[in-house]
């Protein structure tokens, strides 16, 4: 019994390190822009399938390099491309409604319209077969009184809290971190005090796109079955999860990613798995209900 | 000049339907059977197995100079019409075969939802239809026109238990299955029953159920691998199989899995990455391993068109061969109605059918009685033959 919860432990944190992965993208966005950027799951897709390219690139080509060599350049690499992939979203969808002054709605439709486009795109290039993610290097199983743990799964774990970590010193202790804050608090009063807010903003995708392309290797590596609509439901749920955690705080995200990973294992562990969604989501708004600004969310602007 | 040129292409158009109408009538020995399948659409690998396998028929059989009926020979001509894996073309396509190309038969449509509506066409109109490959028990039901060459749904739950009952002589299962897919969700309970009935009450330790959506499956897998199960039943279709079984290993789960025919594709090693190697699962026919008629079936094929033939290739070579034998057993009078049902009657008598995928025999309902197969998954990834079984 006691070996049973502590595995469902680990395996809440593993599920729930990628939701809280995803999660951030949101919030970061979302403190700096006032925009959902409902692509954000489909960005994560995307960044799945270039670790895929990349990685089975590097195993076919680099033959014989050490596994952890391959991955950390798999890792580099993917975090570039899904970088461009965002920042080519940035410019060609949503930096021309900004300039119009476009009201926020349209922006948000903006979004979740490309989320589709990338989606249906993918489907339609690559087809609709699914993919097997490769190993980059061996998995190990360790056990230990009665529970099973995976490298890749301490990987997840240890990565996710290193990511948020790093994002949390990036944003509160850097010169570039106060900056974004500063947009976060007035959009239209930055640019007067000499501070580039397009470059700001650029910084902001580039850092979304990398946690998101961070979760996608490790997502693959874990779930290695690779499919065009895998982000999408990911996504939403991240979504709802940065919004319990008070989305535009990072922390909120970060413990919103977890807090909904550990109610999903937790109800499948004792009810049917059709009831997970239904009791996971019920328990998310009665939270919100209660605090509808989330954990963390404040009632003034001072997000992120 | 685009006057006389409309008018020759006028003529043409209007001399067409006659010049293939005196074609068909000029030959008067010709056996035509209608083929019901998808030739775009989804999944149209799936018709393309059925035409392949008809073309082996036809092609070997009018090499020999046509089937012999009552002492005369006819030659086959197979008519393929393509109903786009929709439910409403596979009704037009039937009509289409019954009224317009009246054909003796028809084979198809290979799946369920297809072979429901154009069952009942073929039903009303007193033409034998035989399906391939519909597992669906509504397809033949109460439609005494209506055949099947596979076995039904229901079939393989309690052959897969009494296999593994043999096989590995455990008593505690595991069973995980796909909430939302009817096929999945019915498997497990059948398998329930079926176990629970030799092993008795309580044997199966474990029945946990996932979403279509689910990608992490760790909280089941955790609790089965801390169960007291010694095999896992996992009726899923293969692309999940594939998610599922490496994530059981991580969980520390050693012991066999047994799968249903939805294992059947050649993605699932690959994207297994070899992890269900030494699995076994129960279907239709096994291309590994297969001996004699099969074996030369499956050489045929592939030296053909290039790849090892699939469930529903097998499924249909039999299915057409079917046909013949009753349209041979019933003999032709020359009177399509009356032929028409006189095979209809021929095919419920057929009381042994050494098919390429195993031995049947009709019920009165037009399913057939025959063995699944039990195949495993070898060292090599692929599915190799281990038992011919019946419930």
């Amino acid at each position: 019994m006691f070996s049973t919860l502590l595995q469902n432990l680990f395996n809440a944190l593993q599920w729930g390190s990628f939701y809280s992965m995803i999660a951030l993208g949101y919030c970061l966005v979302y403190g700096v822009l006032r925009l959902i950027n409902f692509a954000h799951g489909d960005i994560f897709m995307m960044a799945c399938y270039f670790a895929f390219f990349i990685a089975s690139w590097f195993l076919g080509n680099l033959a014989g390099m050490p596994g952890p060599i391959i991955f950390g350049l798999t890792m580099i690499l993917t975090m570039v491309a899904t970088s461009g992939l965002g920042l080519f979203i940035e410019r060609v969808a949503y930096r021309p409604l900004r300039k119009k002054g476009a009201h926020r709605l349209y922006v948000v439709i903006t979004a979740l319209m490309l989320g589709f486009i990338l989606e249906n795109g993918n489907l339609a290039v690559l087809g609709a077969s699914s993919r097997r993610f490769p190993d980059m290097f061996g998995k190990i199983v360790f056990q230990f009184a009665g529970v099973s743990l995976t490298n890749y799964k301490i990987i997840v774990i240890v990565t996710a809290v290193l990511a948020f970590a790093l994002l949390n010193l990036i944003v509160n202790s850097t010169k570039i971190g106060m900056a974004m804050r500063a947009v976060s608090y007035d959009k239209f009063a930055i640019p007067l005090m000499g501070i580039p807010l397009n470059r700001i903003i650029t910084f902001t995708f580039i850092l979304g796109s990398s946690l998101a392309a961070v979760a996608g290797i490790l997502f693959g590596m874990s779930y290695p079955v690779l499919d065009p609509y895998m982000g999408m439901i990911i996504g939403w749920k991240a979504f709802i999860a940065a919004v319990v955690g008070g989305i535009g705080d990072i922390k909120g995200a970060f413990l919103g990613g977890f807090i909904l990973g550990f109610i999903e294992i937790i109800v499948v562990a004792f009810f049917p798995s059709s009831y997970k969604d239904l009791i996971a989501f019920v328990i998310l708004l009665v939270i919100l209900s209660v605090k509808p600004t989330g954990f963390f969310g404040v009632a003034k602007s001072t997000k992120i | 000049m685009r006057k006389a040129l409309l008018a020759v292409v006028a003529a043409a158009l209007l001399l067409m339907p006659t010049v293939l109408f005196a074609n068909g009538q000029s030959d008067e020995k010709v056996i035509k059977i209608g083929f019901n399948i998808p030739l775009t659409g989804d999944s149209p690998k799936v018709g393309e197995g059925t035409k392949f396998a008809a073309e082996i028929i036809k092609e070997q059989i009018n090499g020999e100079g046509g089937l012999e009926v009552g002492g005369e020979k006819y030659m086959l001509d197979f008519i393929y019409v393509d109903n786009e894996l929709k439910a409403e073309s596979a009704v037009s396509a039937a009509y289409k075969l019954i009224e317009q190309d009246q054909v003796l038969a028809i084979v198809g449509p290979d799946t369920s939802s297809r072979a429901i509506p154009a069952g009942q066409v073929a039903n009303d109109n007193r033409t034998p239809l035989i399906s391939p490959w519909s597992t669906n028990p509504n397809t033949t039901l109460d439609r005494p026109f209506v055949f099947r060459a596979c076995f039904l749904d229901p079939f393989q739950a309690p052959v897969a238990v009494k296999f593994a009952d043999s096989e590995f002589g455990v008593e505690k299962a595991a069973i995980m299955y796909n909430l939302e897919d009817d096929y999945s969700k019915t498997l497990a309970g059948l398998f329930k029953d079926s176990w629970e009935a030799i092993n008795g009450p309580g044997s199966v330790v474990a029945f946990e159920s996932y979403g279509q959506k689910d990608q992490d499956f760790s909280v089941q897998l955790t609790k089965i691998a801390a169960s007291d199960a010694e095999l896992l039943y996992l009726p899923s279709f293969y692309n999940k199989v594939a998610m599922i079984v490496p994530q059981a290993k991580d969980l520390g789960w050693d012991k066999p899995v047994m799968g249903s025919d939805s294992w059947g594709s050649a993605d699932l090693v690959k994207l297994s990455e070899g992890a269900v190697k030494g699995y076994y699962f129960t279907t239709h026919y096994a291309a590994a391993g297969a001996k004699g008629a099969t074996k030369e079936f499956i050489d045929t094929y592939n030296a053909k068109y290039g790849y090892v033939p699939d469930d529903v290739g097998a499924l249909s070579f039999d299915a057409v061969n079917i046909v013949l034998q009753a349209i041979q057993d019933a003999g032709l009078t020359g009177d399509l109605k009356a032929d028409r049902v006189a095979i209809k009657d021929a095919m419920t008598a057929i009381t042994s059918y050494p098919g390429i995928t195993g031995n049947m025999t009709f019920t009165p309902e037009g399913d057939p009685i025959k063995d699944a197969v039990v195949v495993k998954v070898n060292d090599a990834g692929e599915f190799e033959f281990v038992a011919n079984l019946q419930p």
